[in-house]
């Protein structure tokens, strides 16, 4: 008997084993696919055709510039929600998750009508500025933007607010000025953090795919970032759907390489 | 003026601190209360992290809370050095940079802000730890730093919320001794918040007792062990406190009995007793001899305290009493035992209620 309970610590029953390795094969497997039937014959002539390689740039570019914008605009943003007991945070906070659980296509068709050319905003964007945002470069990145930022605000507000202010109310006891304790007190504390939020925002960036083909369109060398392109790839030359898939597989795998220390180890939390 | 003088007045829901403070340079007070008495609200207020609702507070002569002037000069302005309860010390930063912190926060530059840092290192005998973590540094060393960080970016007012509150009883006091040396040395007024009467007697020039808001009674620390106003005093000092009416060098007490004291101590009228527990002997009979208050009691508790054992006699008047653990076995001492409890009148400490 006891034997057997030994046994049982290393060796899981089988209504618990067999759950359990269907769920490691549907995960595993997709990818093996993606591994197996990659013609990596012509791996470097898809990678280097103009179609590519425009697609990867676009996708860099892009990608940078919305994880920039979303750290200036949403690190101020996080340190608000976590500092002021202002009225109506938790409303504020569940407004910052919606892009998390909307639909991208939802968010891109909300975007249409909030930045198009008749759009609530857009249509004084185009009147007065002559500014169109669908279906050009900078609408990919404000697709990108809306999708991804809420990464970066909730991963860094869940750490300001860890640091619950006791350590900036030391510091301003010595004489630190409010912008001498944020940079010398609360970003370095919450810089492990603030460096997984923009790694997070940046992979989400680059996979971004319904918002951007709704509210951005599909150009070649205009809107069509890398997941565009595999689905543009899809119909015409599947095998370029599958080289520009791996790659963006290299960059997930990357992007787990970088936050491994985050979520890799066992009982760690973030 | 110099120091610290004025009244602090903060109202937070039901609870109201209302206190009258001074603190002159070079003077060390110890504020002693029990929790949420409002010790660490005082404290707050004092370097201004929490504002006033109510009074004044002057710091060497400026006005620095005055709610009804609408002045509040912030805790960055205020040059108040604060030592927390749990330190707060910067964790990504090393020893050195935590001292430097606040001269470098006042304007001195990197290299004259770190020589100021390395000579507090030295002085708080901290020597060989000015590159380590705080992480890295034991409760008594943490401590020193977080005071050479208060005192390093030169205050004009030190405060000291719990020092020793953090640390084992054993490093307890070697950090006690050694603080009492820093507090000696620094120039300004010191305020130190405390639940120990311990840290107020060996740190404290006064001290000052704080209650449910209030100040319940101030002084030297010695008269206010010896003569404590408050039964939360008497009880932090193991101390029998009683109230009564004296009349002809007898009090006849509030709970019930009559105790002799000094007669030439004390006026007529509303008196305490105070009633060390070491003061009273225990007996099995009626004891016959010179101590001129005997009375008798039932034991209702027997507890170890250090090498003594400190039992409680419910009579009139119902005390504590400190015995030997070989007068415990001898008398058989156990909850429900009859004694007689006998004490000298030149033994009790009477004084006006």
């Amino acid at each position: 008997m006891s034997r057997a309970r030994g046994r049982a610590t290393t060796a899981p029953p089988w209504p618990v084993a067999v759950p359990a390795t269907l769920a490691v094969l549907f995960l595993a497997l997709p990818l093996v696919g993606l591994l197996v039937r990659a013609p990596w014959g012509r791996l470097w002539e898809v990678l280097t055709s103009p179609t590519s390689l425009s697609a990867l740039r676009l996708s860099l570019v892009t990608g940078a510039a919305s994880t920039a914008i979303a750290l200036v605009l949403g690190v101020p943003l996080a340190w608000w929600m976590a500092r002021s007991a202002m009225r109506g945070r938790s409303f504020l906070r569940a407004l910052v998750t919606v892009p998390l659980v909307l639909p991208p296509v939802v968010g891109g068709i909300a975007l249409l009508l909030a930045f198009g050319r008749r759009g609530v905003v857009g249509q004084y964007l185009w009147d007065w500025f002559g500014v169109q945002l669908p279906f050009s470069t900078p609408g990919v990145v404000v697709a990108q933007v809306f999708v991804a930022m809420p990464f970066l605000i909730i991963t860094v507000e869940g750490a300001l607010r860890g640091l619950d202010g006791r350590l900036e109310e030391a510091a301003s006891t010595l004489g630190a000025g409010r912008l001498q304790v944020f940079r010398q007190v609360t970003l370095p504390l919450v810089a492990p953090s603030l460096i997984a939020g923009t790694v997070l925002t940046f992979a989400r960036a680059l996979g971004e795919f319904g918002a951007t083909i709704t509210f951005a369109g599909n150009l070649e060398g205009v809107t069509q970032t890398l997941p565009l392109a595999v689905y543009t790839g899809l119909e015409g030359d599947p095998a370029e759907a599958v080289v520009l898939s791996l790659l963006l597989l290299a960059v997930s795998v990357l992007v787990l390489v970088a936050l491994r220390d985050r979520w890799l180890r066992t009982g760690a939390s973030a | 003026m110099s120091g610290l003088h004025g009244r602090a007045v903060v109202e937070r829901g039901a609870f109201v601190l209302d206190v009258e403070i001074a603190v002159d340079p070079g003077e060390v007070v110890a504020v002693l209360g029990p929790n949420g008495a409002g010790k660490s609200t005082l404290l707050r207020a004092a370097c201004g992290l929490t504002p006033l609702t109510g009074g004044r507070l002057e710091l060497d002569g400026r006005i620095v809370d005055d709610p009804e002037a609408d002045v509040l000069v912030p805790a960055t302005d205020r040059h108040v050095g604060v030592v927390f309860q749990d330190y707060r010390l910067f964790p990504h930063m090393s020893v050195v940079d935590n001292i430097a912190f606040g001269p470098r926060s006042t304007g001195a530059g990197r290299g004259e802000a770190r020589r100021r840092a390395a000579e507090w290192v030295a002085r708080l005998g901290l020597d060989g730890l000015g590159d380590r973590r705080p992480s890295t540094l034991s409760g008594g060393q943490a401590q020193r730093v977080a005071l050479g960080r208060a005192l390093a970016a030169d205050p004009a007012l030190l405060l000291l919320d719990e020092p020793l509150a953090a640390l084992d009883a054993e490093t307890r006091l070697d950090v006690r001794s050694g603080l009492r040396e820093h507090l000696r040395s620094f120039a300004g007024p010191t305020l130190l918040v405390t639940h120990d009467p311990l840290d107020a007697v060996v740190l404290a020039d006064r001290v000052v007792v704080l209650e449910d808001g209030r100040i319940t009674q101030q002084g030297d620390p010695w008269d206010v062990a010896r003569r404590p106003a408050t039964r939360y005093v008497a009880r932090l000092l193991g101390l029998t406190l009683l109230g009564g009416q004296a009349s002809d060098g007898e009090v006849a007490l509030d709970g019930g009995g009559v105790l002799h004291v000094p007669s030439e101590e004390i006026a007529d009228g509303d008196v305490l007793v105070a009633v060390r527990p070491s003061a009273v002997s225990l007996h099995a009979e009626r004891p016959e001899g010179s101590a001129r208050n005997v009375w008798n009691g039932v034991v209702d508790g027997v507890e170890p305290i250090g090498d003594r054992v400190r039992v409680a006699v419910r009579g009139a008047p119902t005390v504590m009493v400190d015995v030997t653990p070989g007068a415990v076995a001898d008398l058989q001492l156990a909850q429900g035992r009859e004694v007689w409890l006998s004490v000298k009148a030149t033994e009790l400490e009477v004084y006006p209620a």
